[in-house]
């Protein structure tokens, strides 16, 4: 059957804006508002399409769905195939949501080369749809990759002062763990013979080869999600990027790893994953406990919300690796809630930051008096992000730690210090900024939210308190995959443990 | 039924919400924001009212006609075994509660409208208090331990924006988080108790769990590095999130910094109904504690020691509110280890005379507070009872009630309970009985020493301040004398309901005591003494402060001077606040300046990025001097490698 090429459409529809951006002449104003425009417009359309895979989405199959394959390099087994399963699909409208987000959140606070940073922008969509959309190791591997090259330009064009060092760190640090993911998908293909990833998932690697293979793909997850101790580029690379820079990094950047992780690690390499998990729990328990400390100290307000994001991303890793349906589909609907919440904190961050361009905590103080919508809203992301029951950010935590417990309690009551230190870091952060009275002579006239933020804001506030309350619609979708996921560990590791026997 | 326990619930909701609203439109002048203020006093207190009187309903419906059952609003989370609902539970239990909550509540409301009056946020006010009682409702209704824990967090929420209320004030905002981070340290345990009792059952449904729980009742499984016994294991870590809630020893230090906030939110929140929130837990799992006797020991033993151990520092402290909190921790207690002795009922109980008499004491302490123009300090008074009589009375009738004074309400739910401890015939209950009445002489000493340096004696405030004083308007003095009646009969009338003869007719099947457990039975057979004991110390604790405070004023100076140390440990609180902050605090900031400053950036950085990228340049630059540009340098290093490859080479072929 000749399916109409949905995905194809919303990944290269935001290309195909960014090339008419590219076309646009005239003088300065012009250009500016028309680049702001096309961008808003493409990304609007590419959102709304993007609810037809939602709709149209098949919530009792396991298999990919919306598949497109066309020869790409015939030769030498290598298509170009698309499709998304429960794992993937929400992930893609995580990104068309929050592109429009990051569009109108620029809109008057960047100024200098418009027109190049809605292209950026337009491109990053497009490939981060795509890497979430590839069926196909190397078509993954150009988008993965891909994606650094809008980021990086984001960071290093109009980013802080430090930012040239924070995007060449960003750069190399992603780029350093790639080039080992690049061997491994070398190495499976010489095994397998092909690049498709449903084929590879049915490929038996030899154990031995899978460790080193794990490992490979191991650094190039753990840098992107960011895993302790290669996080350091992460607070480095929020602090100079632009709001919506951060918006876009915090989140969908950071769940290139965790859904690496489900998308390779775990079905293709079964038994690595489990001999490895015991590193994986270490280290997430060292991330959350760790860097909410070191969120305490921080006094730059994005700092501390890139380190927040640090230790959430703790527990997502320690929910995919439970290997349970609780904590995996906990784990995706972490990242889903994190791209939100953390999404709508930078943007919270960006919003006093636009008005007096100061990060540092210690010039706030008392705002609530100038804004109370500001702290309203501020004040319910932040509940998000403590996980809070009735929130998006409790469902996640809540799963993860449902997951951990039954593998591992010792794990559970580590990795559950998190919800007690996370309450600390933030509700400090709350009230330093917020709280108090209002008497620095820079605040006196400060304005509360416009229209426009409103706009920003009332999609995200929405989310959050629909996914906390009514999460059934999305985790119906991960139903059957994750357990069709599980299924595939457990059925190699029995394949495995027969192999072992029978020798 | 359905349409009206879900009408209940939610009346409170819809009030917030609408409340919410109009605290974000900016009145421009006076009259335009008293209109405001008017319209979300009638838009929260209406829906609470309402919610009240409802109760009443279900309640009679509830014990009348046993009309019982849940109301299965709709999935909350579904993840593979792990099937959550939104639903509303009634049985006698959730009847007292919801009855409890929102009659205390909407008096409450009430006596905001009054004493709020100066304020200039009433709007927000009144929406936080709705919001809360919403909360506290879904917690007491719920049908499983998820919803539970939702109300349980969601009262703690409204428990920090209504203690940091007046945020202003640094020591509102600390307080605030306080309350919400040792909260949090409790809601640890009991999510960890969630998980084990998932692990266990593979549900957090409530009805599910209980009706297995006999046949998993010697199951042990293995946690935490051992095999244990797992009703133990899953009771303790509930006990936990209790303590927190409920403000016991250890998990108590937020409950007197709580007073932070405004009265009316002090008399619902952190007197009335949240902290009673850890009791009612207890009650509710029952089904489990009672088969495993170290966890009811341990909640006997942390409930004993708490009644004490706060009811000594009550005694020294000036604060009129501090000493109604403490002693509130102190009552808290005494309800747990009733818990502990397995008399859930006697336990209720007393949750329920407490809401009204502590609620009457704190609102009468806001009475207080009102009329000497915000001053809080009891050294500073004296000499009031003239001055506004009706607060006098009433408070009168609190304090007897507190005291345990027959016939006020106190009295039958405390006797009821130290009766039990030592009908327990156990070693904790015998501890759990001497410590009880111990903390019962003192809460005598303490209720009186505060009417006493309130009311009587010289006035001790400036003229100012006197001039000023009046009797709280009728707003006020309404639900006052309303909770005045509870405190008065709410005893008598509800001895034989709740742990006299018609007891097991009126809790059906809520409550769970095993046939073994007989404390409560036997707590009508207990000798005579033991009978007069409790009310015999409340006298000797009323002579007691009549002597130090009205006869011999100079006693209590001398004595403080004679004991000084003792007298500092108490007036410290026993140095929990310094304890914690020497241990937590200040090395969670220590820990978290370090990790970033020399894990961070010495270490990981200093070794990883920038290290490497030092080493690269450094490479380079020495890279950079081969290339000298001197043609014997290049000729010099291509001899040197043709040698050593013709070397490689020979040795290889002879290998």
């Amino acid at each position: 059957m000749i399916q109409f090429p949905i995905l194809s459409l919303i990944i290269f529809l935001p290309l195909a804006g960014a090339g008419f951006v590219l076309t646009v002449r005239g003088d300065k104003e012009v250009v500016a508002r028309n680049a702001r425009n096309v961008a808003l417009l493409t990304s609007l359309t590419t959102f709304i399409l993007s609810f037809f895979l939602w709709f149209n989405f098949d919530t009792s199959t396991a298999a990919f769905q919306f598949e497109e394959r066309a020869e790409w390099m015939p030769g030498l087994n290598i298509s170009y195939h698309l499709g998304v399963d429960g794992i993937s699909m929400l992930f893609v409208l995580l990104t068309t949501l929050l592109t429009p987000i990051c569009v109108l959140a620029s809109w008057q606070s960047i100024t200098e080369r418009i027109k190049e940073y809605m292209i950026a922008f337009l491109v990053m969509e497009t490939m981060m749809v795509g890497m979430f959309s590839a069926l196909d190791m190397v078509v993954f591997y150009v988008f993965f990759e891909g994606v650094l090259i809008p980021m990086f330009l984001i960071i290093g064009v109009w980013g802080g002062p430090n930012r040239v060092y924070a995007a060449f760190k960003f750069f190399l640090y992603t780029l350093a763990g790639s080039v080992l993911m690049l061997l491994a998908i070398l190495a499976m293909y010489f095994v397998a013979g092909s690049t498709d990833i449903p084929i590879l998932m049915e490929t038996r690697f030899p154990v031995t080869l899978q460790y080193w293979l794990w490992l490979a793909f191991f650094a190039s997850f753990a840098v992107k999600v960011p895993m302790w101790p290669v996080h350091t580029w992460l607070p480095d690379a929020h602090v100079e990027a632009p709001t919506a820079g951060s918006v876009i990094l915090a989140g969908v950047l950071l769940k290139f790893g965790g859904y690496g992780f489900l998308r390779f690690s775990l079905p293709m390499l079964p038994e690595a994953t489990v001999l490895f998990t015991p590193l994986i729990y270490a280290l997430s328990i060292i991330a959350i406990i760790y860097t909410s400390l070191v969120a305490l100290a921080q006094e730059d307000m994005k700092k501390l919300v890139a380190y927040s994001s640090v230790a959430h991303m703790g527990f997502v890793t320690v929910g995919v690796f439970t290997l349970t349906v609780q904590g995996i589909e906990g784990a995706i609907y972490m990242m889903l809630g994190h791209g939100v919440v953390s999404a709508a904190l930078f943007l919270i961050v960006g919003v006093v930051y636009d008005r007096t361009h100061s990060r540092d905590i210690e010039t706030y103080g008392g705002l609530v008096h100038r804004m109370p919508a500001y702290a309203l809203t501020f004040m319910v992301f932040m509940l998000a992000s403590v996980g809070l029951p009735g929130t998006v950010g409790f469902i996640g935590e809540f799963l993860v730690l449902v997951g951990i417990f039954q593998v591992n309690t010792w794990v559970a009551a580590l990795t559950a210090t998190g919800v007690i230190l996370g309450a600390v870091y933030m509700l400090y952060l709350y009230r330093r900024i917020i709280f108090g009275k209002l008497t620095k002579d820079s605040l006196k006239k400060i304005l509360d939210l416009s229209p426009r933020e409103i706009a920003v804001f009332a999609p995200l506030l929405i989310l959050v308190l629909w996914m906390g309350v009514y999460p059934l619609p999305f985790l119906d979708v991960l139903h059957v995959s994750v357990n069709h996921l599980i299924e595939q560990v457990n059925v190699a590791k029995a394949a495995a443990g027969g192999v072992l026997a029978a020798r | 039924m359905a349409g009206m326990i879900v009408t209940t619930v939610f009346l409170p909701l819809i009030g917030a919400v609408m409340a919410g609203v109009l605290a974000f439109f900016a009145a421009a002048d006076k009259a335009t924001q008293g209109r405001l203020d008017r319209w979300s006093q009638w838009l929260t207190c209406g829906p609470m009212i309402g919610s009240a009187l409802l109760a009443l309903f279900i309640f009679r419906d509830v014990v009348a006609q046993d009309n019982v059952g849940t109301v299965e609003l709709f999935t909350w989370i579904d993840s593979g075994a792990l099937e959550v609902s939104w639903a509303l539970k009634l049985d006698t239990l959730s009847a007292v509660m919801v009855l409890t909550v929102s009659v205390v509540s909407a008096l409450i409301h009430v006596y905001s409208i009054g004493y709020m009056r100066h304020d200039p946020s009433i709007p927000r006010f009144m929406s936080y208090l709705n919001l809360f009682t919403f909360f506290m409702l879904m917690l007491v209704t719920a049908d499983n331990l998820v919803q539970l824990y939702f109300g349980w967090e969601g009262v703690g929420l409204c428990s920090y924006l209504l203690i940091g209320f007046w945020y202003d004030r640094p020591s509102a905002n600390a307080a605030a988080i306080k309350a919400f981070v040792v909260n949090r340290v409790g809601d640890f345990g009991f999510a960890l108790g969630i998980f084990a009792t998932f692990l266990l059952f593979q549900s957090v449904h409530l009805e599910t769990i209980f009706a297995e729980v006999q046949g998993k009742a010697d199951a042990t499984f293995n946690v935490f590095g051992g095999e244990f016994h797992a009703l133990t294991v899953i009771c303790l870590l509930l006990f936990v999130g209790a303590m927190g809630k409920s403000a016991q020893l250890g998990l108590h230090t937020w409950l007197p910094d709580a007073m932070e906030g405004p009265t009316p939110v002090s008399a619902l929140i952190h007197a009335a109904t949240m902290v009673t929130a850890g009791i009612f837990m207890v009650a509710r799992m029952s089904p489990l504690f009672e088969y495993s006797e170290t966890a009811l020991a341990a909640v006997t033993v942390v409930g004993a020691s708490t009644a004490i151990v706060t009811a000594t520092i009550a005694c020294v402290q000036n604060d009129i509110k501090r000493v109604i909190a403490y002693s509130t921790c102190s009552q808290l207690g005494y309800m747990l280890f009733a818990c502990g002795v397995s008399a859930y009922s006697a336990g209720i109980f007393h949750l329920m005379t407490h809401a009204y008499f502590k609620a009457l004491l704190f609102l009468g302490a806001g009475s207080v507070i009102h009329a000497m123009s915000d001053e809080q300090d009891m050294r500073k008074m004296g000499g009031l009872r003239k001055m506004i009589p009706v607060t006098y009375a009433v408070m009168w009738a609190g304090s007897l009630a507190l005291a345990g004074i027959w016939p006020f309400a106190g009295f039958y739910s405390k006797d009821i309970i130290l009766e039990a401890a030592y009908a327990a015939r156990s070693g904790v209950g015998g501890y759990a009985f001497w410590m009880g009445v111990a903390a019962a002489f003192l809460t005598a000493f303490y209720t009186w020493r505060l009417l006493l340096m309130t009311f009587h004696g010289a006035p001790r405030a400036d003229e100012t301040v006197l001039a000023h004083v009046h009797e709280s308007p009728k707003m006020m003095l309404l639900p006052l004398l309303l909770l005045a009646v509870g405190a008065i009969f709410a005893g008598y009338v509800g001895f034989e309901s709740f742990v006299g003869g018609e007891a097991a007719a009126f809790w059906e099947n809520s409550i769970l005591v095993l046939p073994v457990h007989k404390a409560l039975e036997n707590a009508h057979l207990v000798p005579g003494w033991v009978k007069v004991l409790p009310m015999a110390v409340g006298v000797a604790g009323i002579g007691a402060a009549y002597a130090m405070y009205m006869v011999l004023p100079g006693l209590p100076g001398v004595l403080a001077e004679r004991f000084q140390i003792l007298y500092r440990f108490l007036l410290n609180k026993w140095y929990f606040d310094d304890v914690y902050d020497f241990l937590f605090v200040r090395p969670a900031f220590y820990l978290g300046r370090n990790f970033w400053k020399t894990g961070d950036g010495t270490l990981i950085d200093g070794v990883g990025p920038d290290g490497l990228a030092a080493a690269t340049l450094g490479l380079a630059r020495r890279a950079g001097r081969l290339q000298s540009g001197y043609l014997y340098h290049y000729a010099f290093a291509m001899l040197t490698g043709v040698a050593v490859l013709i070397t490689w080479y020979l040795f290889h072929r002879a290998g």
